[in-house]
């Protein structure tokens, strides 16, 4: 990664790029002190667009909600003029509300007995195409392919018959809102519609008719609708972790606790395995898929990773059935350092490709590591996340924490990744050579409030009282000896990195919280 | 709308529903397009119709798909071919849509517009058309470009044709992958209407980037070029420009990409000719019937005999013969089966010698295979084999197979075997046949699954067609009718419907001296579903038997069985009864 492109500062010379100073830029859907949380609103899935404009979120309760960039349209033609009037340039992005729908609903699978909630998993973008946005979402079964454009609202103004003076005519003109059978015809028959008895060789003058009108529509606003054009069931008999597009622009693949399979997205009906590592007798079973990705510009691979802390890369062109890897990625533990928990943490939560795809990043519980793809012997780097933890892993894995899935993600440049932590905070590191950017950024509307530069020596100026105030209920802060507080309860899971530029989107449990540098 | 207007009001409703709120309605009308055409007129059609159609083209698919088809044959309605371009702006924008099949749909309607069009119309509106999708913002339009090139080429103008060919290249490295494989998929018919100079030099520079293209998917629709061009080239050009490509193709890191070149290799033999075919496409053929993907060795086995269709017998057995017998015992059960359905057409290929010698033991070693669809494959389709080895061998060797799979655990062989088995008797011969076989017919009868039991019944009817009433006596009734006293119902039952097929055949003597008492005996059966199928037997035989006969027998056994205690007895013993009635008032 060439440490050259990381913006103005880092291109004076070639040490690494300055740490980014991080400000808040937006928040939707903030809480009010005291305000309870309802469980449908938490967020749980965050994704960008590719070229930035548009963010989604999906939460609980099976909705989608869009945003749409605003900073760029406002001001995309005039710039010229903005900039005479003194308006400041260097603009980060805005996003408003645009839309929202109802992805997935509640469902009871009466074979299994099984209840299958409508919490979106997550969402991927699709390819633009006339102006429409193309969504893929999924709940644990059923992947869903989203169309959003603006509709004109017409309204028809003027037609042939005209309703109500028809209706004197023997109620003839009822036909085109009922369908009941008038007996109007002149030979005594009763048609369902009346023009069922029209014949193709009925004769009409050469000039036509001269009566007969088109109908005419007037248009005059639009509005956004959201229209389900695919539904993508039955195919995952355990919970559907990832999905994610294939750069080919027609497939993509979904992956479950033990299998991957390749859809179409034109045809919904037929998926193909592709990775299956259900051993025969489930008692072997060791080790589950917990997130995969594609890569972004090869079509042919694709990367998975398990709960035993391994990335697999395959090959799409090597064989139909990918069950062999063509790489393996994986960090031998260090000796005498095994506990009880060391496989428990080991478990990959999240793998993304960085933009350019020669580098992976995968989140385990306590750390980040960043690989490259052409070197398996090890992670290139790799960043502890909330190493203070470490003594607590009893607790954590008593109140199931432990388990806790969080995700990560990389900046367009690939310079910086991030990923969450417990009590709302989020970790920003610069990955490139000779970096030592490490911030800790807090999901509330003063981020840096909480920020810890030097990982090793936390901060001493910890708030309490605000903090207070956000979280529920009256558990009590779980506090280290360095009065590093941190509360299980608020943990910031999901996070996406613009494509483009220097701002983070993240969810603190209702809220999506942005911020930019 | 005016009394005086009323016959118009059918045709007024249809108009009104082009916009009602119900799909059902709207798809109604779009599909009625014509009639509202022919009742418009040609000129208000032109004016105001067609307009209407561009304007409202935000519709559902299934109303768009409708519109696109409708717009086809819409040249008549609009006046004839001089018109016909009034039509292209709402098939454009139908060309932009998302939906595929809609936009497929309205590039075949372009199509078909355009190849009526007169030339000058094409060069003043089609070919702006054309280059306008291909210019399209959005890649829904370019994948619909790539597919009117071929109407467009060879109307246009020489400076026309050269722009022409160079947006072609361009499409051919979009950045959308989608428009790329639009553009590889179309080279073919492209290339069809191009000169042949530049079939030398624009075409193939533009097939060479594809088949070097990153996306295995765009890569694997440049196969498919490879024996469209290669059908265009000269034998020499081809051998020159199309073989390496094919060659390399089947080599290639992606098992999807050799899959698709094992699919359509044999295609190129033609296009290459005898020498090529031998020195290079028979090596690489080779090599994908023992590739490594089970996928393409499917592929591979599948095409086995089309292939050796086209080579010389020597040649096929001398490389394509050994990759035959390895596949007979591959490991994946899919390729067996490829093989299975295919195998049998090698025999008169290789002809009599050869496939006594090497097919023989290959077809044996398949029909003994463990996966049943294998098996199946190679019995239905035997008679190809018994052309070439003749019955006396064919009998020998895969008799003790068949007897094998006539008791197979999977029904569905035994079901395929059965559907067989008056083929093989009328090969066979009656002696041969009695020997082997009778046995097994009979005892499925008897078999756990009711498909085989009825299967078995029409069975003995087909036998007793082929063989004659006479051997029928003698082979079959009998057997037939000691089973009716089976302490199982549903044996019974199978007896009942085999009497019933069996008596058409037989004639009416047999039946009334050799059937019909046993049915009447079946009467007194103690299970109703018994006496109710006795009843629909006994209908059954009306035609057949005498009139007196019936008076005498079949009468008084259903009036009795109109007195059962069982409701269905009687329906059914009623229904007999009448029908009785119904053929002596007729005669």
């Amino acid at each position: 990664m060439s440490s050259g492109d990381g913006g103005e500062v880092a291109s004076a010379a070639a040490g690494p790029p300055t740490p980014l100073e991080w400000k808040f830029s937006q928040v939707f859907g903030e809480r009010t002190a005291g305000e309870e949380v309802q469980e449908v609103d938490i967020i749980s899935a965050i994704e960008f667009d590719k070229t930035g404009d548009h963010l989604a979120t999906g939460d609980r309760g099976g909705r989608v909600v869009l945003f749409e960039r605003t900073d760029m349209k406002e001001h995309g033609g005039s710039r010229r003029d903005l900039e005479r009037m003194d308006y400041p340039v260097s603009r980060h992005p805005e996003f408003r509300y645009k839309t929202e729908f109802q992805s997935h609903e509640p469902e009871f699978d009466y074979l299994k007995s099984l209840e299958i909630e409508e919490k979106i998993n997550k969402i991927r973008w699709c390819q633009m195409a006339n102006g429409a946005l193309f969504l893929l979402s999924t709940n644990d079964k059923t992947i869903k392919f989203w169309k959003v454009q603006e509709k004109k609202i017409k309204k028809v103004a003027d037609i042939n018959v005209d309703p109500s003076k028809a209706a004197g005519t023997g109620g003839i003109a009822s036909s085109s809102v009922s369908s009941s059978p008038k007996p109007y015809l002149a030979n005594g028959g009763c048609s369902d519609r009346p023009y069922s008895s029209l014949s193709n060789d009925l004769s009409f003058p050469p000039g036509g008719i001269p009566s007969l009108r088109l109908p005419v529509v007037t248009s005059s606003e639009t509005s956004l609708v959201a229209r389900c054009r695919r539904v993508y069931a039955h195919a995952h008999d355990y919970h559907i972790n990832s999905i994610s597009n294939n750069s080919d622009g027609e497939t993509f693949i979904s992956a479950d606790d033990l299998r991957i399979n390749l859809w179409n997205l034109e045809i919904s009906n037929q998926s193909f395995n592709i990775v299956d590592v259900k051993p025969a007798n489930m008692e072997d079973l060791t080790e589950v898929i917990t997130s995969a990705e594609f890569h972004p510009t090869h079509c042919n691979m694709l990367a998975y990773s398990s709960s035993k802390g391994s990335i697999r890369l395959i090959d799409l062109r090597q064989s139909a059935l990918c069950d062999s890897h063509s790489k393996l990625f994986e960090e031998q533990e260090a000796p005498g350092s095994r506990s009880f928990f060391t496989e428990i943490i080991a478990s990959i939560s999240d793998v993304k490709f960085a933009r350019d795809g020669r580098y992976l990043l995968s989140r385990d519980y306590m750390t980040l590591k960043l690989w490259d793809i052409n070197m398996d012997s090890g992670p290139v780097a790799t960043f502890q996340v909330h190493e203070y933890l470490r003594p607590k892993l009893c607790d954590l894995y008593e109140n199931d924490s432990i388990f806790d899935k969080f995700e990560c993600c990389l900046s367009g440049d690939g310079l910086r990744v991030a990923t969450g932590s417990y009590s709302n905070l989020f970790r920003v590191f610069g990955c490139a050579a000779g970096s030592t950017e490490a911030t800790t950024l807090e999901a509330s509307k003063n981020p840096m409030r909480r920020q810890v530069q030097t990982p090793s020596r936390p901060s001493r100026s910890l708030s309490s009282s605000i903090t207070r105030v956000v979280r529920r209920g009256g558990e009590s802060p779980g506090a280290d000896a360095n009065g590093n507080s941190f509360d299980f309860t608020t943990k910031l899971l999901h996070l996406a990195w613009h494509p483009s530029e220097n701002s983070i989107a993240c969810a603190a449990a209702n809220s999506l919280y942005m911020y930019y540098a | 709308m005016s009394r005086a207007d009323e016959p118009l009001y059918p045709i007024a409703v249809l108009i009104d529903e082009l916009k009602n709120d119900d799909i059902q309605l709207r798809l109604n009308s779009i599909r009625r397009l014509s009639t509202i055409a022919r009742a418009l007129g040609e000129e208000r059609t032109r004016k105001e119709l067609i307009p209407f159609l561009s304007e409202n083209n935000d519709d559902d698919d299934e109303v768009l798909l409708a519109m696109a088809e409708e717009l086809g044959v819409f040249i008549p309605y609009v006046g004839g071919v001089e018109h016909a371009h009034v039509l292209l702006p709402p098939l454009e924008t139908l060309c932009t849509v998302e939906e595929t099949c809609v936009r497929d749909k309205a590039v075949e309607s372009l199509c078909r517009i355009g190849s009526q069009m007169r030339e000058s119309d094409l060069v003043d509106w089609f070919i702006p058309l054309v280059k306008r999708l291909a210019a399209g913002e959005w890649f829904t339009a370019r994948v619909s470009a790539c597919g009117l090139f071929h109407i467009a080429y060879s109307s246009a103008p020489d400076t026309l044709k050269t722009e022409l060919r160079s947006i072609y290249s361009q499409l051919c490295q979009d950045d959308m992958p989608m428009v790329r494989r639009a553009a590889a998929t179309n080279l073919g018919k492209f290339a069809a209407t191009v000169e042949a100079a530049h079939l030398k030099t624009d075409i193939m520079s533009i097939f060479e980037d594809l088949t070097q293209d990153d996306q295995d998917s765009v890569r694997l629709l440049a196969v498919e070029g490879c024996a469209a061009l290669g059908k265009l080239l000269e034998p020499q050009d081809c051998v020159a420009h199309i073989l390496p490509v094919i060659v390399n193709f089947s080599q290639d890191k992606s098992w999807r990409v050799r899959y698709m070149v094992a699919n359509q290799l044999y295609e190129l033999c033609e296009a290459v000719g005898p020498e090529p075919t031998r020195t290079d496409l028979v090596p690489a053929y080779v090599r994908l019937l023992r590739d490594n993907e089970a996928e393409v060795r499917i592929a591979a086995a599948g095409k086995v005999t089309k292939f050796c269709r086209i080579l010389n017998p020597e040649l096929a057995v001398q490389h394509i013969l050994p990759c035959v017998k390895e596949l007979s015992s591959d490991s994946s059960q899919h390729v067996r089966s490829a093989l299975a359905s295919v195998i049998m057409g090698m025999a008169p290929v290789l002809g009599k010698d050869a496939t006594i010698e090497q097919l023989l033991p290959i077809f044996l070693s398949l029909l003994k295979d463990e996966f049943p669809d294998v098996r199946l494959n190679i019995i239905s389709k035997l008679d190809q084999v018994n052309q070439v080895i003749g019955i006396d061998l064919l009998s020998q060797s895969l008799l003790p197979a068949i007897v094998e799979l006539a008791e197979d655990r999977h029904w569905r062989v035994r079901l395929a075997i059965i559907e067989y088995i008056p083929l093989l008797a009328s090969q066979l011969g009656v002696g041969f046949f009695d020997d082997k076989l009778g046995a097994l017919c009979m005892q499925w009868l008897q078999d756990k699954v009711y498909s085989i039991r009825d299967a078995a019944a029409n069975n003995l009817k087909r036998l007793a067609e082929e063989f004659g009433p006479d051997w029928a006596m003698q082979h079959i009734v009998p057997q037939v009718l000691d089973m009716v006293n089976n302490p199982h119902y549903l044996y019974r039952m199978t007896v009942l419907r085999a009497i019933s097929l069996l008596a058409p055949v037989m004639g009416a003597e047999i039946t009334c001296s050799n059937l019909l008492p046993v049915i009447v005996t079946a009467s007194k059966d103690r299970v109703p579903n018994i006496k109710f199928n006795v009843a629909k037997v006994l209908q059954s035989m009306i035609p057949i038997v005498d009139q007196s006969v019936v008076e005498k027998t079949i009468r008084p056994t259903l009036v009795e069985l109109t007195e059962d205690p069982d409701v269905d007895v009687r329906f059914f013993a009623n229904q007999a009864l009448q029908s009785i009635d119904h053929v002596m008032m007729s005669s």
